[in-house]
């Protein structure tokens, strides 16, 4: 995780990042070439991806990150279905004693008791996650489409283009990123999922370009990219067929970390009051903030949203951690 | 061996060059530092059908006249001066498109390391293709056939099985003959094979240098081939320049090279060659130094200091190319009769280096 306050030591880390994933794509493939020697001749393929999964299906680790993800994502689509009760319905509001029972206790039908207007605890995490979710992927998503389009002209013009969109990227990158995603989603007229999507996706445009231009710049050094030139390969198509998709690993590796930080950043805004307004569409960091004042004497309230993004944030940390293991021949034991 | 001469003769009954480079100069600049000479003065022809041998060592200059011909070098802080005509026209004063329409088409070129030179994300197929794509307006649908065609020329076994394979599930040989297919596939009259052997093993080697003889042969295409190994252009090529710290040192045709050396430097490149017929425990005799010992070539030899034989003179002047019955020569005190003359100063060249 780069550290917000560290803008430095986060690019640093992206281009070292890059670097390493530049050596991917010729070394990466030596390397699978060397384990198959003896074989070549009839090897149908083993291919980068193939070898990389052959290595991740028996990584712990990786199974790990893979299986909390997919349990997410399912819980997610199948969220009204599994939900016991409607997570906007305050059902145990008649119990509510606001001096002396502000949060209803578990009872049956209820594991996780329920919140200060009596809605179940357990139904508002599990339709929260929905919200987890389309916040994480789709801000990521919106990031690597800018993140991709700066690096793409950086990478492929360089020259006084490379040296705009890099200056842009620094300055991005030099403001601390919550603190970035703050200020977008604090100019918003009208807070909402939409805002923080975007003030999401906005702080993570740099960090993609960077790392995207880092290996575009090592693939147009290349061998074959001159070779391509040496056949008169139009530029758009060196860019497009020679660079560009040998340069996207270092960057598919980043999405799945990029989801983590978007969801753990979403739960930030929402916690401070930036995110949706409308409680009766629940979501985790929302419930994280609304817990606030009950933090003392329920802490229940606040622990079961933290943990949850605590858990999933770390499933996809696990996965893009080992995918970018796999990846990266200098880190293969 | 003498086969190869014969028919390329009969090719170069046309005299006129196809590929005339006339004092070709390549400067780097960098800031702060002097400038670079990387290639000085460097003039040759190359007639259809013809096959040119460019030797020298690491640091000689010869990949970058290549790089120079081609239009390859960088523009930035990179300058390159004099002519290289192609049918007649200064390909240097072409603009970036028009020499961009030229490359593969009319001048194809194949690197050394075939791995690295091949896209890894690509098939060799769509790699193929791409070429005539590019150069002969074909869809990808009609180029096909003929990609096949020329993964089958160039000895790739099962190619419509290949056209789909990546290059990582090439051998090192197929993966030269895919490049070699490429390099050719839009027929350029003009191949430059840029050490096309180096990164190979000794059979492959072969194997290779046979392919692009035939392929030459056969389509009348006139090559240019670098190498640092004179065993590799020994039955190859028709000509040969040998290239020491950016200039050419000796260039003659391919006999009268190899049977009488007259440069120190290429009677030291032949001289390191490991022999057969050589006496069991004969020791090779390495050329002493490196390039790094070079004194600059507008003051002295830059040979000199690792020269077998250097006289005084050598470290005075500049040697000029003396040319002299069809051989170029650039040395004060050449090799006579295949032997080191006798009243030279050896121990003083190699002291100097071995110190």
């Amino acid at each position: 995780m780069p550290n917000p306050l560290n803008p430095r030591g986060k690019k640093e880390r992206i281009d070292a990042l890059a670097a390493t994933s530049a050596d991917t794509s010729g070394g990466g493939v030596a390397v699978a070439t060397v384990d198959d020697a003896g074989h070549v001749e009839e090897s149908t393929g083993v291919s980068l991806v193939a070898s990389a999964w052959q290595r991740l299906r028996r990584n712990p680790v990786f199974l790990i990150g893979l299986t909390i993800t997919t349990l997410f994502v399912l819980l997610a689509i199948f969220a009204p279905l599994i939900a016991p009760h409607d997570p906007a319905d305050p059902i145990l509001l008649p119990e509510v004693r606001p001096q002396t029972n502000p949060i209803p206790p578990a009872r049956e039908g209820f594991p996780l008791g329920a919140d200060n207007a009596g809605r179940d605890i357990l139904s508002r995490l599990i339709v929260g996650s929905r919200q987890t979710l389309v916040v994480g992927v789709m801000a990521t998503l919106f990031g690597l489409l800018g993140g991709l389009t700066l690096g793409t002209l950086a990478g492929a013009f360089g020259g006084w283009v490379d040296s705009v969109v890099m200056r842009v990227v620094d300055v991005m990158l030099s403001i601390p990123s919550l603190l970035l995603a703050f200020s977008i989603a604090a100019i918003a007229a009208r807070a909402s999922q939409w805002t923080v999507i975007i003030a999401i996706a906005v702080v993570q445009v740099p960090i993609f370009a960077r790392l995207l231009r880092g290996s575009m710049l090592a693939q147009r050094a290349s061998d074959h990219v001159l070779a391509a030139r040496a056949l008169g390969v139009k530029e758009s198509a060196i860019v497009f067929r020679h660079m560009l998709p040998n340069s996207l690993g270092p960057v598919i590796v980043q999405s799945t970390l990029v989801v983590a930080t978007s969801i753990i950043d979403a739960a930030a805004l929402s916690f401070l009051g930036l995110g949706n307004p409308d409680d009766r569409q629940p979501e985790w960091g929302q419930m994280l903030g609304k817990a606030q004042p009950y933090i003392y004497d329920h802490p229940a309230l606040a622990v079961w949203p933290a943990l949850c993004i605590i858990v999933v944030a770390l499933g996809f940390t696990l996965m893009g951690e080992s995918l970018r293991e796999a990846l990266d021949p200098k880190s293969r034991r | 061996m003498t086969d190869t001469l014969s028919t390329s003769q009969q090719h170069r009954n046309d005299d006129t060059p196809l590929l005339s480079v006339r004092d070709l100069r390549v400067t780097f600049h960098r800031s702060g530092e002097e400038p670079f000479v990387a290639v000085d003065g460097v003039s040759f022809d190359l007639r259809p059908g013809d096959t040119l041998g460019i030797v020298g060592e690491s640091g000689s200059g010869k990949s970058v006249t290549s790089l120079a011909i081609m239009g390859l070098l960088p523009k930035r802080g990179v300058r390159v001066e004099g002519e290289v005509l192609y049918n007649g026209t200064n390909l240097l004063t072409l603009s970036p498109d028009q020499m961009r329409d030229r490359r593969g088409a009319e001048l194809g070129m194949i690197f050394q390391d075939p791995l690295s030179s091949l896209n890894p994300v690509v098939p060799i197929g769509v790699q193929v293709t791409e070429v005539l794509e590019r150069h002969r307006g074909m869809s990808r649908k009609a180029a096909t056939p003929l990609a096949r065609e020329m993964l089958d020329r160039v000895g790739i076994p099962d190619p419509d099985r290949r056209l789909k394979d990546y290059p990582h599930q090439l051998s090192g040989g197929m993966r030269q003959r895919a490049l070699i297919a490429m390099a050719l596939a839009a027929a350029p009259r003009v191949l430059i094979a840029d050490e096309p052997t180096t990164a190979l093993d000794v059979t492959i080697q072969a194997q290779i240098l046979a392919v692009l003889k035939d392929l030459v042969e056969d389509t009348g295409t006139a090559m240019i081939m670098i190498t640092h190994d004179l065993g590799v252009v020994a039955g190859l090529v028709d000509r040969v320049n040998v290239m020491y710290a950016g200039r050419v040192v000796e260039a003659a045709e391919r006999h009268p090279l190899f049977a009488d050396p007259r440069h120190p430097y290429t009677w030291g490149l032949l001289q390191s060659i490991p022999r057969l017929d050589g006496a069991r425990g004969e020791r090779l005799n390495p050329i002493p130094g490196s390039v790094s010992d070079n004194l600059p070539w507008t003051s002295a030899c830059a040979f000199a200091p690792r020269c077998s034989q250097p006289i005084e003179v050598c470290t005075q002047r500049t040697p000029e190319l003396v040319e002299d019955h069809g051989r170029s020569l650039r040395c004060f005190n050449p090799i006579q009769h295949g032997r080191p003359s006798p009243d030279a100063d050896t121990t003083r060249g190699t002291s100097e280096v071995t110190r």
